[in-house]
């Protein structure tokens, strides 16, 4: 590439700083910087598909698998980060593509409310399955990284960088395929699928592939967040409000950007800790406050702000 | 002359409804063909058909050495014959440019290629030579949704055309154009394809239009061929002046005479 690339600049500066930032951290800012990764990871495949015109609000299911798919694998004695997030980063995708062949051939509502059928089977499947815990689900021992056994806070510091490594790998990677003629095609298809089929290509095979790639890495960010809390369960892996919560950050952060979407992972976690924490009456009131306000003022996102700085800079 | 498209027997029926009939067309390479008809006469049908969008209920469509009735319209287009629609067919919220580069990547890669980057400069090369031709080269960083009418039939068209098919079929490519317009756009579409070499079928209800650019025509009247004729022979075959022509030609052919001529039925 001949000119330098702001958005891969961007995200090696703040994978330089994260990285260095990780051996200062709070305890508590590391774990919402986690969270944040493992969210803003499902978000970015929303983002793909968002950008082919196409809102899940069932990808809970996927975070649900790749959170479940490594838990299990820690209860027969593996521990190891890098195989269960490769575990369940596979098992997902493995779902997703299976599952494509039904959904690529739906559109709006009927896809958006299709995955949200499709979770709550998933839902359903652990909520009756006692040997997984049911509705308490289960804990996790620490992850071990490939021989190196962390104890204590170094559990959390060794995971953030483990995740930050691959979050950088993966969202550097999706920024550049989103400029390759496949990932340009989300433009065609969201605006004009005959086109796109009389231009001899088809359509329902471009969205199956986002629609896989959005599995991947909503199983990684599933077993991320499942190593970072320790813990799995139904109500927070795999229920239909977790679903709008990615949707909800999808939003939040705009399709301008891959950059934005661990931005608006960060903006929807800090508001929902504060907002619980200072006011646990209300709090979902805030959160739907804040909802409404973006829509309203920042229709494209976070990532928007970014556009009108640059725009009053000439 | 070499044929390029055998169309036989062709037969569509919706229930008890029949769109095409006993359809036998043979198209030579390089011909000009106009298909006329009055509207529900079978003509749209006709290009659906050959391009994929409809299974016809019975017949064979021979192309290039292979029967092609039943394939979808993406391997119909990838084996040569492109489509240009009624209603332009563009990827509205996107600039001319962005529209013609996704064409010509669609019609330059596949498999891994696909993973290669979108833009690069000998492509954008290719599209502005292509702006040029189709004379849209002002409209280049115009978005397709707020292009005049004419110009977003060019860019359809132009779309269509980028694979160079070896048949291309357009429909209706000069409906809501204005008539001082038409004659200009059909001069540019016309010279674009003749440096191609592309056999073109297009349908069209203005009979000037037929009369000047097209060799032969092809009449449809309720699902039927009429007359597969000669420009000059079709356009005074009683049947087609009966059932496709009608009274509105004449009153045309008049008002341009100025009140004299011979085309008083």
């Amino acid at each position: 590439m001949r000119h330098v690339d702001k958005t891969v600049t961007g995200l090696t500066i703040a994978f330089a700083v994260l990285f260095l930032a990780d051996f200062f951290m709070a305890e508590w800012v590391r774990f919402i910087g986690l969270q944040s990764l493992a969210r803003g990871a499902v978000a970015l495949g929303l983002l793909v598909l968002w950008r082919t015109g196409l809102v899940s609000f069932g990808h809970a299911l996927y975070f649900g698998i790749g959170a479940y798919a490594a838990a299990m694998l820690t209860l027969i004695g593996y521990h190891d980060a890098f195989f269960l997030v490769f575990a369940g980063t596979l098992a997902s995708g493995v779902l997703a593509f299976l599952l494509g062949f039904l959904l690529r051939r739906y559109r709006a509502i009927f896809f958006a409310l299709l995955n949200m059928a499709f979770s709550m089977i998933l839902y359903g499947v652990i909520v009756k399955t006692e040997e997984l815990g049911s509705t308490d689900g289960f804990s996790l021992h620490p992850p071990t990284f490939l021989g190196y056994a962390p104890q204590g806070e170094a559990v959390q510091t060794t995971l953030f960088i483990f995740t930050l490594v691959f979050t950088y790998i993966v969202t550097v990677g999706v920024h550049l395929y989103l400029k390759t003629t496949l990932g340009g095609m989300s433009m065609a298809v969201r605006e004009n699928e005959i086109r796109v089929e009389y231009l001899g290509y088809s359509a329902e095979k471009v969205i199956h592939v986002k629609y896989v790639f959005s599995g991947l890495v909503a199983g990684f960010g599933g077993a991320i967040m499942a190593l970072a809390i320790g813990q799995v369960d139904p109500d927070s892996m795999a229920n239909w409000n977790v679903s709008g919560e990615f949707v909800f950050i999808t939003i939040l952060s705009g399709i301008g950007n891959v950059g934005a979407t661990y931005i608006g992972a960060l903006v929807f976690e800090l508001i929902r800790t504060y907002a619980f924490e200072y006011a646990p009456q209300i709090w979902q009131f805030i959160l739907g406050g804040s909802l409404l306000a973006i829509i309203m003022f920042l229709p494209d996102g976070i990532w928007s702000l970014v556009d009108r700085l640059r725009k009053s800079e000439g | 002359m070499t044929v390029v498209l055998e169309v036989r027997d062709l037969q569509k029926t919706f229930g008890a409804v029949v769109a095409a009939k006993d359809i036998n067309v043979t198209v030579n390479e390089h011909e000009i063909i106009g298909i006329i008809g009055a509207n529900g006469a079978g003509k749209t049908t006709f290009v659906n058909m050959v391009t994929g969008y409809l299974k016809p209920t019975s017949g064979h469509i021979e192309f290039a050495g292979r029967n092609i009735m039943g394939l979808p319209p993406r391997e119909i287009t990838t084996l040569g014959i492109s489509r240009s629609f009624q209603v332009p067919q563009v990827f509205a919220s996107e600039s001319v440019f962005d529209n013609l580069l996704m064409a010509y990547a669609i019609a330059e890669v596949s498999g891994m290629g696909l993973l290669s980057p979108l833009y690069n400069d000998e492509r954008a090369a290719r599209v502005d030579s292509h702006l040029d031709r189709y004379k849209i080269a002002e409209y280049r960083n115009a978005t397709a949704s707020t292009l005049p009418q004419g110009i977003r039939k060019l860019l359809d068209i132009a779309m269509a055309a980028v694979s160079k098919p070896t048949i291309l079929m357009l429909d209706e490519p000069t409906s809501g154009i204005s008539v001082e317009e038409k004659f200009g756009l059909m001069d540019i579409i016309m010279e674009a394809l003749r440096q191609d070499e592309t056999t073109v079928l297009f349908i069209e209800h203005d009979m000037e239009i037929v009369e000047r650019y097209v060799s032969r025509v092809l009449a449809f009247y309720q699902g039927q061929v009429i007359c597969d004729a000669p420009t000059a022979e079709a356009l005074v075959d009683p049947g087609v002046r009966e059932f496709v022509i009608g009274e509105e030609y004449h009153r045309t052919r008049t008002e341009a005479a100025n009140g004299g001529g011979d085309n008083h039925a």
